[in-house]
Parts: C-alpha cells; sequence; structure tokens
C-alpha cells in the first residue's frame, strides 16, 4: 500500500460520523476510511464522542412491552442484506454503489471515461477513468468536490495525488487536475452540485450525456 | 461466561457475554442502560415517542444480531450503538442507507487484551467527563453535531472535543487489528 498523504478533513469526518453527510460525500469519505487506518481512529474516535452524547441523554421512560418485544424478537429470521467486499481497485462502498457488479464505463473522448454511480439532488459521483498524460476536463461548480484516487496518480495546481488520497476541492478552486505516466488513473468524485465542463464538449449536450 | 477481567466496566463485558456466549440476561442488561437513554436521544431531534421506540427496538435488535462486529479493543458500547442509532435514523427518515466502510472483521483466536479495553474505556469517560465540562452553548453544539443537526461547514474543529488521546488509543487497536488478521491469512 501506498502512503496516504492527502486525508479527510476533521469537519468532513465529524459530520459523516454524524451522518449529515450528502450521500456523494459519505460514498467518498467511506471509501476513503477503508483505504486509511488514520482516517478510520478518528472517524471512530467521532464515534466515541457521539457515544458520548448518547450516554448524557436525558432518559425517557420507555413502554412496558417494549423489552419483552425484543426479547422475542431475538431469534426472528432476518433478511441479511449482502455485504460487498473489496474488488480490484474498488473498496466496499464502492462496490456497493455498483451493485457489485463492474463499472459500466461511457466515452467522454479522447480515451476520457466515466461511469455514473448516483446522480440526484444531493449531489452526484462517479467514477472517472484517465488515461496518463490526459487531463480531466476542466470544471468549474459552485459546491464542493471530493476526489478519491483508486488507482494510478493524478497532478494538479494543488499537488500529486496518489492511490487512496482525496483531494478537497471548492468552488474556489480552478484545477486541472493531469493523469500521470503508469496506469491509468481511476478516480471516485463525489460533488453536491451538478458539474459543468467547460471544455471538451459544448454546455448544450449536458443533458444528452449527464455529465 | 468465561472469567472477565475484574475492572472492565458491567456494560462491557454485558456486550462481550453477547457477542462470545449469546447470553440474553446480559442482553437484558444492555436493554435496561440503553433503551431509555436512546429514546431520549433520539427524541431530542423532533423525533414522536412512538416512532422513537421503533427505532429503539430495531437498534438493540441490531445490538444482538451484529454483535460479533463489536471490538472492545476500539470502541466502546455506547460508541458502537451510536454508530447503529445513526445509521438507522438515516434509514428511517431519510430513507436511505449511508454507505459505511469496509469492515476489518475479526480475529476469532485473539484473546481479549483487558489493560486495551480498560485503557479505551478510561479514554471514553474521560471524553464524557470534558463534554460536562464545556460551556452550555459550546457543549449545545456538539451535541447538534453529534445528532446530525449541523453540515459539515457549520462543524467548527476550533471548540470540538479533544480526541487526540482516544484516537492513538484507537489507532493502536485498529493495528493490532490489522496485524493478527495478517498473521491470518
Ligand atoms: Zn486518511
Amino acid at each position: 500500500m501506498t502512503t496516504i498523504t492527502h486525508h479527510v478533513p476533521d469537519a468532513l469526518l465529524a459530520a459523516y460520523a454524524a451522518g449529515s453527510l450528502p450521500q456523494p460525500f459519505a460514498l467518498a469519505v467511506a471509501a476513503h476510511i477503508s483505504l486509511c487506518l488514520d482516517c478510520r481512529a478518528t472517524y471512530e474516535a467521532h464515534l466515541a464522542s457521539g457515544g458520548a452524547v448518547l450516554e448524557t441523554s436525558s432518559a425517557e421512560v420507555v413502554s412496558a412491552g417494549l423489552k419483552a418485544n425484543v426479547l422475542d424478537l431475538l431469534d426472528a429470521p432476518i433478511d441479511s442484506k449482502p455485504v460487498y467486499q473489496r474488488s480490484g481497485v474498488y473498496p466496499g462502498p464502492v462496490m456497493e454503489a455498483l451493485n457489485g457488479k463492474p463499472p459500466r464505463w461511457k466515452s467522454l473522448g479522447l480515451g476520457v471515461r466515466q461511469s455514473i454511480l448516483s446522480d440526484g439532488t444531493d449531489g452526484s459521483v462517479r467514477l472517472l477513468y484517465i488515461p496518463p498524460g490526459r487531463a480531466v476536463p476542466d470544471h468549474s461548480h459552485s459546491g464542493l468536490e471530493l476526489t478519491l484516487v483508486l488507482q494510478g496518480s493524478f497532478s494538479d495546481e494543488t499537488g500529486r495525488f496518489g492511490v487512496g488520497d482525496l483531494e478537497v476541492a471548492d468552488q474556489a478552486v480552478e484545477h486541472t487536475p493531469v493523469a500521470d505516466a503508469g496506469a491509468p488513473c481511476i478516480c471516485l468524485a463525489a460533488t453536491d452540485a451538478p458539474l459543468r465542463f467547460n471544455s471538451l464538449l459544448p454546455r448544450l449536450l449536458q443533458p444528452l450525456f449527464r455529465i | 461466561m468465561k472469567q472477565s477481567p475484574p475492572q472492565i466496566s458491567s456494560l462491557t463485558a454485558a456486550m462481550i457475554a453477547v457477542r462470545n456466549d449469546r447470553d440474553r440476561d446480559a442482553f437484558a442488561q444492555l436493554f435496561d442502560h440503553f433503551a431509555p437513554r436512546l429514546k431520549g436521544f433520539i427524541m431530542r431531534s423532533g423525533t414522536g415517542s412512538g416512532q422513537a421506540e421503533e427505532i429503539v427496538q430495531e437498534v438493540m435488535l441490531t445490538v444482538w444480531r451484529k454483535a460479533d462486529q463489536f471490538d472492545p479493543e476500539r470502541a466502546q458500547v455506547s460508541a458502537w450503538i451510536y454508530q447503529i442509532t445513526r445509521n438507522r435514523q438515516i434509514d428511517v427518515i431519510r430513507k436511505e442507507n449511508k454507505p459505511l466502510p469496509e469492515e476489518l472483521g475479526e480475529d476469532p483466536s485473539a484473546e481479549p487484551d483487558a489493560s486495551q479495553i480498560l485503557a479505551v474505556e478510561q479514554e471514553a469517560g474521560q471524553l464524557k467527563n470534558a463534554l460536562g465540562r464545556l460551556k452550555p452553548d459550546q457543549r449545545e453544539m456538539i451535541e447538534k453535531a453529534y445528532l446530525g443537526e449541523l453540515t459539515h461547514q457549520e462543524i467548527s474543529t476550533q471548540t470540538g472535543l479533544p480526541l487526540g488521546t482516544i484516537k492513538s488509543r484507537i489507532r493502536l487497536g485498529l493495528e493490532k487489528l490489522r496485524h493478527e488478521l495478517k498473521e491470518l491469512r
């Protein structure tokens, strides 16, 4: 495993632990924690804080029958949800978002491909595949963007990002990530706003390509 | 039930008994401690009494079913139950599943390390004390954050609880687990 140098900022980890991050960001953070022991430790420390809040909450009397109900149900059969394991470069939470199947890549031109995992009112999250030396199409956006490298690496104005590294970019950053030499760069990109590409594809085509 | 080392708290011991021995009396003890606190915690977000009890029921059932994921060398029972509770609330209120990190898995051969368990308990106790010592408005902010009522932009790490020492302790537990899992493979 290569050394991770770009981690999840603490406020994002706290919000993730508390369950208040929009779904696309929660996926990127869950995937990073799956690869990073350091952020896992911080995340679990936030859970301990949450546990302290729970412990010190004032108690409310529960109905007389609740305990008996729960005890009766202990051995009731349940539908267990599938657990998704890491597969290749994709951590478990990403495999879950892929429903356990390999990504379905769509070409964006110049060898760049994407696979949209979700696209909704709380933002979008997709996988990007960028051949060495190719730029991720330059984009500006109105919100926050988290990019997690899963294979290869990319560099932009702010530094170099290898496997496991998470880049956090807000609207103030107009960045142009370029995939480094070596294996094609695969990354998970999450935003809380629709992406708008400034180059490569005219705006008019956006609804057609869902980008 | 195996003899627990003397100083481990009765809640941790009960959770270990549920995990290792499927001990129903120990589970009942956990229910008595946590159910009223859970109901209080859930109702703070504005959930009504009836729905809060439904969530309490689901959370306590998950505690029983997923007991094998409880690792006292990394988490106190309250931290583990907090996570289950927030996931359940998101599931019920937002109708979505929060993406969770991969489980690290557990090492069935490992002897519990009482000193590590005690150290985690001690750090968690200090965190609770630190929460109690905060000024009321600071404390309210922290509580709001962990109730899921603040966005990440609103969470200021400046007013947060001191997490450095508990984080290093959890990290030791994680490294030990990772090392043991490697040896198993
Ligand atoms: Zn990290």
